[in-house]
């Protein structure tokens, strides 16, 4: 018979009010829990997703991530083959590295002449073998949302756009594109023809438009799949080439789905560069681990503050490419923080109600207990003991409460659609495994219930012995 | 063991807005060795005297000395370890923990002063055996609502004595016990008292209980009255 004991046997004397007061805390335990496990999947299944479509870090010109996009010519990256072989080789970077590959972003009109239709698009041209190794990432497990890379094996021409923009060009029927009813009203269709709302087309770009679409109206036969992209070239010139669309994907969020189009580097920078030497908007490094990031970080800025200084370049990882990663995470911080503190307090007084009850009801033994020669501070910690054993029985059954309840929704099938996107995603809650989660929780219930206890049993220790011994 | 010694000892205690006194200016010495009863009505001071020489309590005014030491000199937490090493107590509903077994409850005051486990078996084993709980079966294992009026106060008994008091303090010990146990219990007092040499000090009602006692000390309205002392002394 210690502390402990005695405390557990004076816990178990009125079994209905320590199992009231430990339902609310594991339902409080569990609820927290649960939400910050779903929260903690939402967020690895982003950082996935944007680590598939971005890599950790990229190396980009200076100040490209702010004025340059669509802007090729003024932020491109010569000689930028160098410069990723260097980064292959590097000593420090290279165990890091799961991939290194380049990018080249521009914006554009694809036109698909056949239907008479056309949009805008903002393109980026790639390797497709790298970019099937940067979306294989997958350090947590987390359900993949990246469609398989469909430009892979596909002839230099190739391009794979959004479920989107093939609705825009009238695509869907050739490729398969569902749901696709047909619009309400006309389109304006796209021809070098002046018309009341279309201005006519300056000569040369009506010129190239018509020398493109030669071969490719040739081709655009019933089930064709042909589409033109035009594109201002280095020199400010239009450039147009033909492509062959070899899938619709849907690329997640609708204004993403709606203008985005991946083709062959080589084709991208034919469109941006012509004849020029070819450049990239950005280089991607993809790491094996998010945690590996500072220590690239720290030796790819020492390259940069170093040899690489000429290049004026800058390092830009995929939080800051992605701000909404950075902004989920705080909102889901934020709605976590608001329901443990509520959950905290209700804790507080749930346990706090329970001690007080206690203390009131063995008035006579705590007197007992100090005539018997027990210090104040025996009293308080008899207490506080009673209110730390009521937190650890609450912590352990609202984590296997929790963890139950995570793998039942885990199993559920139960899915949902985020705001913006287009698609449902499958409803995961990421407990197990949760590791700085679970112990935060389980030591602020400890400490709430600890501290609950704590202002009864300074008030247990502080009663008079003959007012205590006098209590009926 | 020193005497008990009371030097002008008030004790008043507030109601509303009035203090109500329940003992004024008491002398008085306790001889260390004997069975001392205080006696008077109800409302006499008796169980505020117990709690002041038991040390529960401070007085107003004056002081207490008990086993050679001023109670009024030490804090909170000394004067709970004087308690605890040299006062036993005993009280009118017996008092004891109930989530604990018998034996524990005896255990209390050994833990408190921190004794050994295996010296603190073998002393319960020896109390429970000197206050009868063991014959004809062991009765240490049961908790208190599993025994009667007179085994519970056997076993507070036993608990009081645990930690090898110089006095044991009982306020109305007999109190909530039919006659004849309530003699026995008395007759179970008086042979410990003499068998371990501690000093018993009760207040109480009982004639039973001050026809046995060596010293009767008798209070009315928080004044000693009278004290008779076994060689037929009579104070004033």
């Amino acid at each position: 018979m210690n502390t402990v004991d005695l405390a557990l046997r004076n816990l178990l004397r009125n079994r209905r009010r320590s199992l009231a007061t430990l339902l609310a805390m594991v339902i409080g335990l569990s609820a927290t829990l649960l939400f910050g496990g779903y929260a903690g999947n939402t967020m690895s299944a982003m950082e996935t997703g944007y680590v598939q479509l971005h890599g950790h870090l990229q190396l980009q010109r200076r100040d490209h991530f702010l004025y340059g996009s669509g802007n090729p010519a003024a932020y491109g990256i010569a000689d930028y083959p160098r410069l990723i072989e260097q980064i292959r080789r590097d000593p420090v970077l290279a165990p890091l590295l799961t991939v290194v590959t380049p990018k080249l972003q521009l914006g554009g009109i694809a036109g698909h002449f056949s239907a008479a239709h056309s949009t805008n698009v903002a393109s980026v041209g790639v390797v497709a073998e790298e970019q099937a190794v940067l979306r294989d990432w997958d350090d947590y497990g987390a359900a993949s949302y990246a469609p398989p890379m469909s430009l892979r094996g596909t002839p230099a021409d190739s391009v794979v756009i959004g479920t989107g923009v093939a609705r825009k060009l009238q695509l869907c029927r050739e490729l398969g594109v569902q749901p696709c009813p047909a619009p309400a009203r006309a389109v304006t269709a796209v021809t070098a023809a002046p018309t009341a709302s279309s201005p006519a087309l300056p000569a040369d770009i009506a010129a190239l438009s018509a020398q493109e679409a030669r071969p490719a109206a040739a081709a655009s036969t019933p089930g064709s799949t042909r589409i033109e992209m035009l594109a201002a070239t280095v020199q400010g010139a239009p450039n147009v080439v033909g492509l062959n669309v070899v899938k619709a994907e849907n690329f997640g969020l609708k204004e993403f789905d709606d203008s985005f189009t991946v083709l062959h580097l080589a084709q991208a920078q034919r469109l941006v560069y012509g004849a020029a030497e070819p450049q990239v908007t950005a280089i991607q490094l993809q790491l094996h681990h998010t945690a590996q990031m500072p220590a690239a970080r720290a030796r790819l800025q020492q390259l940069l503050d170093g040899e690489w200084t000429p290049r004026d370049l800058a390092l830009v990882d995929f939080q800051t490419l992605a701000p909404v990663y950075g902004q989920t995470l705080e909102f889901f911080d934020s709605v976590f923080g608001f329901m443990a503190t509520l959950i905290g307090v209700i804790v507080l007084f749930t346990v706090g109600n329970t001690m007080s009850m206690a203390v009131l009801e063995r008035t006579t033994e705590i007197g007992t207990l100090r005539a018997l020669g027990l210090r104040q501070r025996g009293i308080r910690r008899l207490f506080v003991t009673e209110g730390l054993l009521l937190g650890l029985a609450g912590t352990a059954l609202g984590t296997l409460a929790a963890l139950g309840l995570a793998a039942l929704i885990n199993r559920s099938g139960l899915s949902w659609t985020p705001p913006g996107y287009v698609y449902a995603y499958p409803l995961q809650v990421r407990v197990w495994g949760a590791g700085s989660m679970l112990a935060g929780s389980a030591a602020g219930l400890i400490a709430v219930a600890g501290l609950s206890a704590w202002w009864p049993a300074r008030r247990a220790a502080r009663l008079q012995i003959v007012d205590a011994l006098r209590h009926a | 063991m020193d005497p008990i010694l009371l030097r002008q000892v008030s004790r008043t205690y507030p109601l509303d807005s009035v203090g109500v006194p329940a003992l004024r200016g008491i002398d008085l010495t306790i001889r260390p060795d004997g069975f001392t009863v205080l006696c008077g009505p109800s409302g006499s001071g008796k169980t505020t005297l117990l709690n002041l020489i038991g040390g529960l309590d401070r007085p107003d005014a004056g002081e207490v000395e008990v086993a050679g030491q001023r109670l009024n000199r030490l804090g909170d937490d000394a004067l709970a370890d004087f308690r605890a090493r040299h006062l036993g107590f005993v009280f009118q509903h017996f008092n004891l923990l109930p989530v604990l077994t018998a034996a524990e409850n005896v255990e209390v005051p050994l833990r408190l002063i921190g004794t050994p486990a295996a010296r603190r078996r073998e002393r319960v084993r020896e109390l429970l055996a000197a206050v009868g709980l063991t014959d004809p079966v062991d009765l240490g294992d049961r908790r208190p609502g599993q025994l009667s009026g007179g085994q519970r106060q056997r076993v507070a008994i036993a608990r009081a004595l645990a930690a090898g008091p110089a006095l044991v303090l009982a306020d109305e010990p007999t109190a909530n016990l039919d006659s004849e146990t309530g003699a026995a219990i008395l007759a179970l007092m008086r042979r410990l008292q003499r068998e371990q040499g501690v000093a018993f000090l009760f207040s109480s009602h009982d004639p039973q209980l001050l026809a046995a006692a060596d010293d009767r000390v008798f209070l009315r309205d928080g004044r000693v009255t009278a004290v008779e002392r076994s060689a037929g002394e009579v104070a004033a």
